[in-house]
């Protein structure tokens, strides 16, 4: 009995952690807009607490941003962004620009570093300068970057997005790049994995989309779906 | 408290029976009563022109400002009490910098008049202020191109295309009218300028004029117009106002 007990002791620490996004988030700007994605899965410890999580947070009409790093904390930045850049809307009565948004959002992490556990990429739409992408890694630096990659997964993938981003891509390619690139930190990378969410964000708007885990591309070394069931 | 109507005028808490507020409207007549400034909007930018009569001869040129940079892309030039009016500039300078930390951008000229507009009007809600005797009329360049505003002792702002305030300022205006702004590039300005205030100047006493712009001849910063074109542009309105003078 001795041996149950210290395995429910070990898996009751497990969820004892905090609730994570070990994840693969993405952004990449593209001729006439940006396109986000994101893999699904949060995890506490090796406990997947949930399959089919939403990373990609809308902060205001044109802007979205991924969240990586500690659930509570982005959740609760972006919310906070949210009530700025609508304060912020109404009284500018027009588009709030994207380099407007990141700014806010850098002044959060910033100001609060010792206390936070986010890395975000706040990507989005305006008229005025595009598509617009900007890093926010854990110290509150902001840069404004033509990709950008975060998550655990994101270490597998730097090779890929440096070879395969190239600029002026059409919507179509830029999204196909996304997908492709998180299916590969996924593969490689425990803390990612479930389904792939993008959100693609032009002057015409909002375009939200998903692969479920089954379509998820195969790579090298995965057992594909048909093994699913077999296994079952 | 002798005779009808007394008494209404002493604080701006406190409104007339047919619903005015006497302290504000004083305040507005000290704009009323000084030197004549005017704003242009230009197709190119903006210009500020400001008369300031010589009060002494042993005055140093260039004392008494009364324009004033409030940011890279904003300005000012003051109206009435010069003091009151570096209140209003030091203000809009914090509001400009505040925003430019707070979003990282810089403030829209809107915002800016708004802001002021609401600082102003400040003084007009406690009996124990009395209300800001100037009036300020702001040039901006921002991402929607010139833009001219006036924000006055009662704390009210309104986009121009141009417009004066003091002294001379119906005649000033009547002026401004007949400009074709959309067509007018602000060097042109700087001297339609110059002329209305020579126009409108009170011939007894000297006067100064203090010229400010923003324009993409100004690299779209808040500027004083360089001394050579305010020289030329003097010379150039005072021959043509003797030569109007021949005429009458």
């Amino acid at each position: 009995m001795a041996h149950l007990r210290q395995h429910a002791d070990e898996f009751e620490a497990e969820l004892k952690q905090a609730v994570s996004l070990g994840t693969t988030i993405m952004a990449a700007s593209f001729d006439g807009g940006v396109v986000l994605g994101a893999d699904s899965r949060t995890s506490t410890g090796n406990y997947v607490a949930n399959r089919v999580t939403d990373k990609l947070t809308p902060l205001c009409e044109n802007v979205y941003v991924c969240r990586s790093g500690s659930a509570a904390d982005t959740q609760n930045m972006a919310a906070y962004v949210q009530y700025y850049l609508q304060q912020h809307r109404m009284e500018l009565d027009r588009e709030v620009s994207v380099s407007v948004a990141a700014n806010l959002a850098k002044q959060l992490v910033y100001n609060n570093k010792n206390m936070l556990q986010a890395g975000l990429i706040v990507a989005g739409f305006d008229k005025k300068e595009g598509g617009s992408v900007f890093a926010l890694p854990l110290g509150g630096t902001l840069l404004q970057v033509p990709f950008a990659i975060g998550g655990s997964g994101s270490a597998y993938i730097y090779g890929f997005c440096d070879k395969f981003w190239r600029p002026n891509m059409s919507a179509e390619e830029a999204k196909k790049f996304v997908v492709q690139a998180v299916s590969h930190a996924m593969a490689r990378d425990g803390s990612s994995g479930g389904c792939i969410r993008t959100v693609v964000i032009t002057k015409d708007g909002v375009r939200r989309d998903f692969v479920p885990g089954s379509n998820v591309p195969q790579h090298y070394g995965e057992l594909g779906a048909q093994y699913a069931t077999a296994m079952a | 408290m002798s005779g009808i109507g007394t008494g209404y005028d002493l604080s701006v808490s406190t409104f007339s029976p047919d619903g005015r507020v006497f302290q504000t409207e004083y305040a507005q007549k000290a704009v009323d009563n000084s030197g004549t400034v005017v704003g242009l909007r230009c197709k190119d930018g903006v210009v500020l022109g400001c008369e300031k009569t010589i009060i002494s001869k042993m005055l140093v040129e260039g004392s008494n400002r009364r324009t004033y940079a409030v940011d890279r892309h904003a300005g000012m030039a003051v109206g009435g009490v010069a003091a009151d009016g570096r209140q209003i500039v030091n203000r809009a300078s914090s509001e400009a910098q505040q925003y430019k930390s707070f979003y990282g951008d810089i403030i829209p000229g809107h915002v800016l008049a708004e802001r002021t507009a609401s600082y102003v009007h400040l003084f007009n809600l406690y009996w124990y202020l009395r209300p800001c005797g100037s009036a300020a009329l702001i040039a901006v360049y921002d991402r929607d191109g010139p833009q001219l505003y006036l924000v006055e002792p009662s704390g009210t702002g309104h986009r121009f295309f141009g417009t004066a305030v003091g002294k001379g300022r119906t005649a000033a205006k009547n002026e401004i009218e007949k400009l074709k702004l959309e067509e007018l590039t602000c060097r042109q300005g700087v001297l339609e300028i110059a002329k209305i205030l020579h126009n409108v100047h009170d011939e007894e006493k000297p006067f100064e004029m203090e010229l400010a712009w923003i324009c993409d001849e100004s690299n779209r910063e808040f500027q004083r117009v360089p001394a050579d074109m305010v020289t030329e542009a003097n010379t150039k309105a005072k021959a043509a106002k003797d030569d109007s003078d021949m005429e009458d």
